[in-house]
């Protein structure tokens, strides 16, 4: 068996992977990703594409925040914006309930120094005449907006290939150990060595964790995602609802995009499909946002597998078991926005044994200790925006 | 638990008269308002033109299937105007009249045809360029040309068939170019002759044509399709390297078929690649069973064998579906379609190896020719993307083509253009076309429209 050693081990090539390869390799870290499929195969590939901080769990603002920042220098830091347009992002209610829970929200957001404008019935209708009878409100966060997330993790990785990593797709890893000295990571008929391993694997990355003894209650989610043919373009923010059970966006060219609900997925495969059922439930939740899509032809429709958190947060930061081992998985359907910001926490992790952002309540043993998790008493958006 | 037959045509139509023979009441499902698939299509309520007029020699299959399936009506659960667009697990997803339906199976026949093959030219998009088929069914469906003045583009024995049938109806066909040289035709001639009947038909279409002084050249490049707002001048470079040009008001383009093979796709059957053709066919058994438990294939859609192997194939896989129902079949009918299936067999081949896939042609695009028509890609953007691909995150692939390129992620999702993406992919590669793959077919395999919830 032929063996490759290095610096820092990355399993998993999608936004994490590739932006945590990108930053160490920018400073001057030898790192190698490997990446079972292609680069953005999974969640990260083939999400909604909303960069979105806006209904975020209280936990997740300060990594959003600073992801924000990062995807604002993008083409500098990459050579493409990847489509990002800051269209700003309306969450609507629909009923008082769901307008209390914007309402709510405001503080949080205050508190993380978030801007958001609320937007009452009466001027909400006015400001956006195509929006539908039901919706009683809106809060609007004019620094959100959206990217084409198919091109994200690729241009990532392009970078970082470019900044010296070594990128390999289609190179699943079949086992893997610490010797005592170091990370031995097995892929076919070849060993990779490093004193550090980098975990961000998605929904596999719960496996990856039991390798090192560490029990993660992740669980495979599919977004179940539309795309229409391309209508008059009319629809310019990045729109979402209270519980996340429809989200919408329409791209300049004008297809309408949208999801909501979940497909089918065996990731032992690993395959996915959307679901029929759930494509009909959320093509009546659309409507009754924008009630004029009526009739708007469905092109295509898709799903890809992330993992998903009981508490609907990632696990990211240092493994309790296993010095010099990392992780970040288990983004729950909305690790799109954070993918380059993770990657910059993480090779600081890795690098520097710290970061400025706040790390405690993505612990990986949170599920083992008592259930003291989400105790911030918001209620967060469990929706699937990426 | 029911049995499904997707599409009406010559297989389709077949298979439900085994099926009905046998006891059973089958669901058979269309796309259009009438029974007769493509090549059988019926004229709309109203038109009154006889069977002679409407499909020339194949008057009397096309009345035989017609009759056939009339007879059958009572005895079948008939669904027209309806699209199969997903196919999962024992359930095919329809929608008909913007009602949607769920339908449950045992066992499912995808009768789904074929349709034109596409190699984009400079000016393709224009008004007044269509398919070889289209340019057929207009003709056959409305009555109507799409045009006074009609070039054929293209290669397949369609090419010739059409522009006859467009000279009958007293269209001027200014030019027959075909872009098989004389001599691949020629050399598979032995193998042509099996075919009979068939062989003499179009042996006979080219005559007839030649006779009128219809311009025919063989061997052709087709330089590119021209005009300000539509189509006024086409224009090819003969085998001799000379070019030329003619003022048309219309082009029809065909470059042979390809299997309508998207719910096969979705049902998880495998395909393989067809090196002569350069078509990706779904994989099945001389019977047309699949390896996917239920799933059987006839006619077009399970690989090109044309409508009179169709027929036969159609009722070959209702056998096999009598089988997989453990029951009994008629083992002498069962023998005589499987010794039908095979002597065509070696027809068919010799008239693929005489028009095959003029790759090269598809590989050579210009890089300004636009590739995908729905997303306005050219040739130029894909080979870019594949010669960053080939630096950073090789293999490459056509699905990977398309998300960094939107090649195929359009209305049609790769129908039309994906199979010249994969020529031009390859060769951007400098790989076989067989090594990019194929588009994965993502439901649905048509648009379909957004619905309030009463109607899904």
């Amino acid at each position: 068996m032929s063996a490759t050693s290095t610096d820092v081990l990355i399993v998993g090539g999608g936004g994490a992977g590739c932006s945590t390869a990108l930053h160490l390799a920018k400073r001057g870290a030898r790192c190698i990703l490997l990446e079972r499929g292609q680069i953005g195969g999974q969640a990260s590939g083939v999400n909604y594409g909303g960069v979105r901080q806006q209904g975020r769990h209280p936990a997740e603002l300060p990594l959003a925040r600073r992801a924000r920042d990062i995807w604002a220098k993008l083409p500098k830091l990459i050579g493409t914006d990847c489509e990002f347009e800051v269209t700003g992002h309306l969450k609507l209610a629909r009923n008082q309930a769901e307008e209390a829970d914007l309402i709510a929200y405001l503080d949080v957001a205050k508190a993380n120094g978030l801007p958001l404008i609320m937007i009452g019935g009466n001027v909400i209708h006015q400001q956006y005449p195509w929006l539908g009878p039901d919706v009683v409100a809106g809060s609007f966060a004019p620094d959100d907006g959206a990217a084409n997330p198919r091109l994200l993790s690729p241009a990532l990785a392009r970078a970082a290939r470019d900044a010296g990593a070594d990128i390999r797709q289609f190179t699943p890893v079949s086992h893997l150990a610490h010797d005592g000295t170091q990370f031995v990571v097995t892929s076919g008929e070849h060993e990779f060595r490093a004193r550090y391993l980098v975990n961000t694997a998605g929904y596999w990355g719960g496996a990856v964790a039991r390798a090192f003894g560490e029990q993660v209650p992740v669980s495979p989610l599919s977004p179940n995602m539309l795309v229409t043919e391309p209508l008059p373009y009319f629809i310019a923010p990045n729109l979402g609802v209270v519980g996340g059970d429809v989200y919408l966006r329409q791209i300049r060219r004008g297809n309408v995009i949208f999801g909501g609900g979940r497909g089918q997925s065996d990731p032992d495969v690993p395959s996915s499909r959307p679901s029929p059922e759930a494509s009909a439930a959320v093509m009546a939740k659309a409507l009754q946002l924008v009630p004029q899509l009526a009739g708007a032809q469905v092109i295509r429709s898709w799903t890809g597998i992330d993992g998903e958190m009981p508490d609907q947060i990632p696990v990211i930061g240092l493994s309790r078991t296993t010095p010099d081992l990392f992780h970040a998985f288990g983004f729950s359907g909305h690790g799109f926005q954070l993918g380059p910001a993770v990657g910059a926490i993480m090779s600081e992790l890795v690098l520097d044994r710290h970061t400025d952002v706040p790390l405690e309540p993505f612990r990986i043993d949170r599920f083992a200790a008592d259930q003291s998790f989400n105790q911030q008493g918001q209620r967060h958006d469990a929706s699937h925006h990426a | 638990m029911s049995i499904l037959i997707i599409g009406a045509g010559p297989a389709g139509t077949r298979a439900a008269e085994v099926l009905v023979s046998a006891g059973l009441r089958p669901i058979v499902i269309d796309e259009a308002p009438e029974n007769g698939g493509r090549i059988y299509q019926r004229q709309p309520a109203g038109f009154r033109r006889d069977p002679r007029t409407l499909y020339g020699f194949e008057a009397a299959k096309a009345r035989a299937i017609h009759d056939v399936f009339d007879q059958l009506r009572p005895s079948i659960d008939f669904r027209p105007r309806t699209l199969a667009w997903n196919l999962r697990q024992g359930v095919i997803d329809t929608i008909c009249d913007g009602k949607a339906s769920a339908v449950p199976f045992a066992q499912t026949i995808l009768c789904t045809g074929a349709m034109d093959r596409a190699v984009p030219l400079p000016g393709w998009t224009l008004p007044g360029v269509f398919t070889l088929g289209g340019s057929q069914i207009a003709l056959k469906a409305q009555g109507c040309a799409i045009g006074a003045k009609v070039a054929f583009l293209g290669t397949g024995p369609l090419l010739y068939l059409v522009a006859y049938q467009y000279a009958r109806a007293g269209a001027q066909v200014t030019a027959v170019l075909d872009t098989t040289p004389f001599a691949v035709k020629a050399a598979q001639a032995f193998g042509l002759m099996r075919g009979g009947a068939t062989f003499a038909k179009g042996l006979y279409y080219i005559a007839w044509l030649r006779a009128r002084g219809i311009r025919i050249a063989e061997g052709v490049t087709p330089l590119a399709i021209e005009g300000s707002d539509r189509v006024e001048l086409v224009s090819w470079r003969d085998a001799r390297g000379t070019n030329h040009e003619a003022a048309v008001d219309a082009v029809a383009i065909g470059f042979g078929l390809k299997p309508e093979a998207q719910l096969a796709d979705l049902a998880g059957v495998p395909f393989d690649f067809d090196p002569v053709q350069h078509n990706w066919v779904p994989r099945k058994d001389p019977s047309g069973r699949t390896s996917v438990g239920g799933v059987f294939l006839a006619g077009d859609g399970g690989g090109i064998r044309g409508a009179d192997l169709a027929e036969a194939a159609g009722a070959r896989a209702a056998w096999a579906v009598l089988a997989a129902r453990g029951l009994a079949a008629d083992a002498r009918a069962v023998a005589r379609l499987d010794a039908t299936l095979a002597a065509g067999a070696s027809f068919r081949a010799a008239l693929e190896r005489a028009f095959p896939f003029p790759a090269k042609l598809a590989a050579d695009m210009a890089d300004e020719t636009i590739l995908c028509r729905c997303e306005v890609i050219t040739a130029g953007e894909l080979r870019a993307a594949a010669n960053e691909a080939l630096a950073t995150l090789s293999p490459s692939e056509v699905n990977r083509a398309k998300a960094l390129t939107r090649v195929g992620m359009g209305r049609c999702q790769g129908r039309v253009c994906g199979a010249a993406a994969a020529e031009v992919l390859a060769a951007a590669l400098s790989c076989p076309a067989e090594q990019v793959g194929r588009l994965r077919g993502q439901p649905p395999v048509k648009p379909i429209p957004i619905l309030p919830a009463e109607a899904a």
